[in-house]
């Protein structure tokens, strides 16, 4: 990928999509990834569980079938680069650090969550991880990620900001305010559309005009590229060519991650709009865990002894983060007028 | 005449109006193919294919300022915000421009469009999938707002909605969406909007509420019937904006006492408005301080602590015994 090629690409209406094979990932950065992506998933489909239970209340949108976005871009980071996402974050919380327990006693509401239990599966913050929320409204935080690039250019830092938002809210109009301002001032932030298909029970192409969400800033001149949001080598390739983009100071990029939720749009969607086959076909075909596997196994760089030892170890952190938020203390009383004023 | 709930109430009500006027038009996230994130709209699609069931992308503000367009050309547009705490970015659409139009363009434009959105709490969600913004919306000249507390209410109350010439903000209570059971005849007749609505005749206490919380009052009043021989007066105050104010200023006439139970929070919620008619209009026969029992100043919390946030039967219970021992 060139980046400054696809500038004018972008700015023609057309995004070029990867096609060539992305560069191998060393042995270690397979086995990384493996094993973050395994995180993410064990933890959402126990969280699917909990939730099952009833002890997660309301609303829960999992990430499962998207790891390797938020995996592999994380791969191409540095400390005090920023991240925000919205409601289905729960992936981006583990990927940059977070503490499962925290994570999920956040889930079922308890004091040892991320928001002492008052916030909730879409509304947690780690300042020491650079993690900047979780939030619930549908493209809201586009204009957050942007002003967090402000801080940067203006503090003369290199970091990044990672604003992450759904094929959705890529019709939300904050989003063409945030594209205009972000260019407009050639600030660090590169903008990853997680195109899964479906803004909630809604296909992409029922609710966009063009569907080719890499050409959005064709109109404010920031260049985008379409990338396999199921293959991590391919996220890491392409991250890490944008946040280079961003911190040598060429402003604005758009990411867009072709990829797809398993799950429905929440945990209360029984996702009706879409055949089990296409479901099927995704898990099967595409998995992005299990073509981390594939390779590892076709290399010999790994075994299944090992790889089932890596899932062991998964499987402890995430039951071990199920006992402490089923268990933990819920929160105090009074804890409903806390942190509304200074 | 089947048992429906409150959701299903509202389907009906949808079906009826949409087979009655070719001009009324549904349009929302995920109304269409999928029936609405509650179902409110399931099957609609269906009947009346895209032209009429329009699943909009996901656009809060460019959707209602669409509905307002389409409104302006005759139609009558209903528009599911699918929570309320959603229908804040819509919100400069509907104050600017919705509320607006009438008297900007002297009644040459008019707004007959209808924002359905579920609200309030008691579901276990998070902050904006739980909140009660009403009084936000019913400071807003040129509105109405409408908020049903059974599903028979909430047929009559959407037809009139619907055939209103003005803009309304029709708030649904979540918690009764699948709880409530009304037998509903499909007769197509509204319920005049504007009036407040008397569901227990009393002498010594006047209880006002609307929505969600209407349920909790009517189990209070019971309860104080039973256990304390305190007659209260309960009135679903139904249409928050234009208030009837003279069923309920009639009531604390005769009563002495009141007592306004909402879950928004206490300050500038919709009690004071009502709290501040009666003061004004029926001070002389108020016999003890008028009463409020509300959500909390502060925001809605996620499961664990709602409980202590929403006005339960016990709290309103209590507030009226205040008011009665009061001399």
């Amino acid at each position: 990928m060139a980046i400054a090629s696809n500038k004018a690409a972008a700015q023609s209406g057309s995004a070029r999509r990867e096609t060539e094979v992305p560069p191998d990932l060393t042995k270690d950065q397979e086995i990384a990834a493996f094993r973050d992506m395994l995180l993410i998933r064990r933890f959402e489909e126990k969280a699917g569980q909990l939730y099952g239970m009833g002890l997660i209340g309301g609303f829960c949108h999992l990430y499962i079938g998207q790891e390797a976005v938020v995996v592999g871009m994380q791969m191409s980071l540095k400390a005090g680069d920023q991240v925000i996402t919205g409601y289905r974050d729960h992936g981006h919380m583990l990927a940059c650090g977070m503490e499962s327990r925290g994570v999920m006693a956040e889930l079922t509401g308890r004091r040892g969550g991320y928001s002492k239990g008052k916030g909730g599966s879409m509304h947690m913050f780690s300042v020491e991880k650079s993690f900047y929320g979780g939030h619930g409204i549908v493209g809201a935080q586009v204009p957050l990620g942007t002003g967090l690039a402000f801080a940067n250019k203006y503090r003369g830092n290199d970091n990044v900001s990672l604003t992450y938002f759904g094929d959705g809210a890529a019709n939300q109009g904050q989003v063409y305010e945030s594209f205009n301002m972000a260019k407009l001032w050639n600030l660090p932030v590169i903008y990853i559309i997680e195109n899964n298909q479906y803004g909630m029970g809604t296909a992409v192409a029922r609710a966009s005009a063009t569907t080719t969400l890499a050409t959005r800033g064709s109109a404010h001149g920031i260049p985008g590229e379409s990338v396999d949001g199921m293959d991590v080598r391919a996220v890491k390739a392409v991250g890490e060519k944008a946040v280079k983009w961003c911190r040598d100071g060429n402003g604005p990029i758009i990411l867009e991650m072709m990829t797809y939720r398993y799950r429905g749009h929440s945990m209360s969607d029984p996702a009706k709009y879409r055949t089990k086959e296409e479901v099927d076909k995704y898990r099967t075909e595409r998995d992005p865990i299990e073509q981390v596997r594939a390779r590892l196994l076709a290399k010999k760089l790994s075994s299944d002894e090992a790889l089932k030892k890596i899932d062991t170890e998964v499987r402890a952190i995430v039951n071990d983060a199920a006992e402490f938020a089923t268990n933990d203390a819920e929160p105090d009383a009074s804890e409903l007028y806390t942190d509304v004023y200074a | 005449m089947p048992d429906l709930n409150l959701v299903q109430a509202i389907n009906l009500a949808l079906r009826r109006a949409m087979a009655d006027d070719p001009t009324v038009l549904v349009l929302g996230e995920d109304v269409g193919i999928n029936g609405g994130v509650f179902r409110a709209t399931d099957g609609l699609w269906k009947l009346y294919g895209d032209s009429r069931v329009l699943d909009t992308p996901l656009a809060e503000a460019g959707i209602t300022g669409v509905s307002i367009g389409l409104a302006a050309q005759g139609f009558r547009p209903v528009l599911e915000i699918q929570f309320s705490g959603f229908a804040y970015a819509c919100i400069d659409q509907i104050l600017n421009h919705a509320s607006r139009l009438r008297k900007r363009t002297m009644g040459r434009l008019t707004c007959p469009m209808v924002l359905r959105s579920p609200t309030g709490g008691g579901i276990h969600a998070i902050e904006h999938h739980s909140e009660s913004p009403e009084a936000m919306f019913a400071h807003i000249p040129g509105l109405k707002v409408v908020i049903p507390s059974s599903p028979q209410g909430a047929y009559g109350l959407l037809l009139a909605a619907i055939r209103d010439p003005d803009p309304i903000i029709f708030l649904e209570p979540t918690r009764l969406y699948r709880s409530a059971k009304d037998e509903v005849a499909d007769d197509g007749a509204s319920i005049p909007l504007g009036r407040c609505i008397v569901l227990r005749t009393g002498r010594d206490v006047t209880l006002v509420s609307w929505g969600g919380m209407v349920k909790d009052t009517l189990e209070a009043a019971n309860r104080l019937a039973t256990d304390h021989r305190i007659d209260a007066e309960v009135i679903d105050v139904a249409t928050l904006k234009p208030l009837d104010s003279a069923t309920v200023i009639d009531s604390v006439k005769r009563t002495g006492r009141l007592v306004v139970v909402h879950e928004a929070p206490l300050t500038c919620g919709f009690g004071a408005e009502i709290a501040a008619r009666v003061a004004h209009q029926a001070l002389t026969s108020l016999l003890a301080p008028i009463e409020r029992v509300t959500g909390c100043d502060t925001m809605m919390p996620y499961p664990r602590l709602e409980h202590l946030y929403m006005p339960q039967a016990e709290r309103i219970a209590e507030a009226v015994r205040r008011t009665v021992a009061y001399s």
